[in-house]
């Protein structure tokens, strides 16, 4: 029997495939949630069947606030469980997980690898992905490119928690010719600023650890391992945390 | 005169019932009188032959109207309270004769000058610390002063033996829900803890002849009957804070479903405020102050028996997880939320979450993702 983890975030679906053992990821799969979440589980349902085994070979587990929708998992689980045990199973026993992800940011604070404490964002998006999202549209980029320009940029404040105001404030900040990696950088230290406040609220265990789709931005990193004062640990895998963690809490 | 609210033919059917009903109970001569807090010495409004009624709202409903007025930022318990007083939607402020409110919280005291446009509001000065100098002498000064209120109110007087009659009734009572709550300590408990709350919350509800008491605890002989098969892996939950009756639905009804059982609440309706009984051999207005002045409540400082209640509940009710309800604007139980977290987590090594939020409906898919995590970390633990 091997296991599957499905993991539809509001912006990208991610899935594992792991081994008997659950020592070892055997296919990873991403690809962007797009706007029926049922038609992308079908898909990654697809993708699983074409690397060859039969649906009864595989537990399928799904996680992620699209977890409703995918109607053939054997069981689903919350994106907070999932991503403390992936994180674990990438990190170590012991640890603060950052994840940021499309829509909401979470702290979860793991002690010999179970999930013991947990916080949220409040409903806005300041602080999540959503935000860096929003800026680099506003200025015409690609986060990949908007993320290369703000490596170059100057920190400037971004005053605007808000989503709505900040993208206001960006306007204006162009209109008076700021440059754009000013901008971009500005827009990266805000969401930094935000999470670490999250941070703030709980009791920190091992060492700081990044999930999410940011976990290839050296800039964020830097940004977040010098605004928390330690370093923030990561590794590519760390965008499929929920769905490992799915995968290893499959029975 | 009588009269229905000039809006009452816009009312769905549930709500002209109820106007219907309260009609009639005036028409055969009951008296009502408003409160919004456990503070309030109900006694009293016995005694002056009236029926205390809970006023607090408990849904959305009147929010935007309330807004027009008061400040956004302000609880949504005290803006729905006030919205639906200003819009005539609630049958039992509409047809209250008068108010018995209390400076409990910043927020509701001065609300109640506002309120006070349209009722007759008496406010009692419920003294800030349990501890001060002549808190007690103070607090049984309020009592006899709201006494007075509605005496001159009602045209009635209250005799020491009418307020002793109230004292031993009220006792019997809060005794029967007691009893009705503790049906949550079998483990596991035969009744969800959504539909004990609102059998326990509708004893605030009583128009009729019938006797409210022997209705009750015929309810826990019920409840008590009752057998689960599902329950034995259903973690048991205590919700402490603000009062919950207006996220029931959202938070309460949700943690049931998603799979853990909501046992005990320490909150102003739950079994910590109901347990405290009158001397009913003493001083009646000592007494009754005595016996208010025993709640625990954030708008106290210190607060520390809060914690010690909290702690015994825990342990009598065999909890799993404590889940905390702040809502958006209650300064007080805020600041406490971080002494209940250290105590739970660090004293207790027990699972704590803290959920803010208002009577919105706008936040429940994240609601839902915390508390199903919740659950799986309960059961995990």
């Amino acid at each position: 029997m091997l296991f599957a983890g499905i993991d539809i975030g509001s912006t990208a679906a991610k899935a594992v495939l792991m081994s008997e053992d659950k020592r070892e990821i055997v296919a990873r799969n991403l690809m962007p949630s797009g706007w029926n979440s049922r038609e992308t589980a079908e898909r990654l349902l697809s993708w699983l069947m074409s690397l060859g085994y039969s649906r009864d070979d595989i537990r399928i587990i799904a996680t992620g606030y699209g977890r409703v929708s995918v109607p053939y998992a054997d069981s689903t689980l919350t994106e907070i469980t999932c991503h403390g045990k992936g994180a674990a199973f990438l990190g170590g026993d012991d640890l603060t997980v950052i994840d940021i992800g499309g829509q909401d940011t979470k702290v979860i604070i793991i002690k010999n690898s179970r999930v013991i404490d947990f916080v949220m964002n409040d409903k806005c998006s300041a602080g999540t992905g959503k935000f860096l999202e929003v800026m680099a549209n506003r200025m015409g980029l690609t986060l990949p490119e908007f993320f290369a320009l703000a490596e170059h940029g100057k920190d400037i404040k971004i005053s605007s928690m808000c989503t709505v105001f900040a993208e206001s404030e960006i306007v204006s900040l162009m209109g008076l010719g700021t440059p754009r990696e000013d901008i971009a950088c500005g827009a990266v230290g805000s969401v930094v600023s935000k999470v670490a406040t999250l941070v703030s609220k709980k009791a920190s265990s091992g060492k700081y650890y990044l999930t999410g789709g940011f976990c290839e931005s050296p800039l964020l990193i830097r940004k977040l391992s010098e605004t928390l004062g330690s370093e923030v640990f990561t590794t590519p895998d760390a965008r499929f945390a929920g769905a490992i963690g799915a995968a290893l809490l499959g029975k | 005169m009588l009269s229905l609210p000039k809006n009452f033919e816009t009312f769905n059917e549930a709500r002209q019932k109820s106007f219907m009903a309260l009609y009639q109970a005036k028409e055969r001569g009951k008296k009502i009188i408003g409160t919004f807090c456990s503070y309030t010495p109900v006694e009293i409004i016995h005694a002056a032959g009236a029926i205390p009624v809970g006023l607090c709202g408990k849904s959305e409903q009147g929010i935007a109207e309330a807004e027009a007025i008061l400040p956004k930022t302000i609880c949504p318990l005290i803006k729905a309270s006030y919205g639906m007083a200003i819009t005539d939607q609630c049958p039992y402020f509409y047809f209250s004769d008068g108010i018995l409110a209390e400076t409990t919280c910043d927020g509701k005291k001065k609300m109640y000058e506002l309120m006070g446009k349209i009722k007759p509001v008496h406010v009692m000065n419920l003294p800030q610390s349990k501890d001060q100098a002549l808190a007690i002498d103070a607090w049984t000064e309020e009592v006899k002063r709201a006494a007075k209120f509605l005496e001159d109110l009602l045209h009635v007087s209250i005799t020491p033996e009418k307020l002793h009659d109230a004292i031993v009734y009220r006792n019997r009572l809060r005794r029967a829900i007691v009893d009705l709550y503790e049906v949550a300590k079998i483990k596991p408990s035969p009744v969800s803890g959504y539909e004990l709350s609102t059998v326990a919350e509708s004893a605030d509800f009583h128009f009729t002849d019938d006797d409210l008491i022997a209705k009750i605890e015929k309810t826990t002989r019920d409840f008590k009957a009752r057998t689960r098969n599902d329950g034995a892996n259903r973690p048991r939950v205590l919700i402490t804070g603000c009062p919950n009756a207006g996220v029931r639905d959202k938070i309460i009804k949700r943690l049931e479903e998603l799979g853990a059982d909501y046992v005990c609440a320490d909150t102003c309706s739950g079994p910590r405020v109901q347990k405290f009984m009158i001397d009913e051999n003493a001083d009646p207005y000592r007494a009754i102050a005595e016996r208010y002045l025993k709640i625990n409540c954030s708008v106290m400082t210190p607060n520390e028996a809060r914690f010690d209640d909290i702690k015994d509940l825990v342990k009598e009710y065999q909890v799993d997880g404590v889940i905390e309800i702040v809502l958006h604007g209650c300064h007080t139980f805020a600041v406490e939320a971080y002494t209940t977290m250290n105590i739970i987590q660090n004293e207790l090594s027990m699972p704590y979450m803290r959920l803010d939020t208002d009577f919105s409906q706008s936040d429940g898919g994240q609601i839902e993702t915390r508390l199903g995590a919740f659950i799986e970390m309960m059961i995990a633990a």
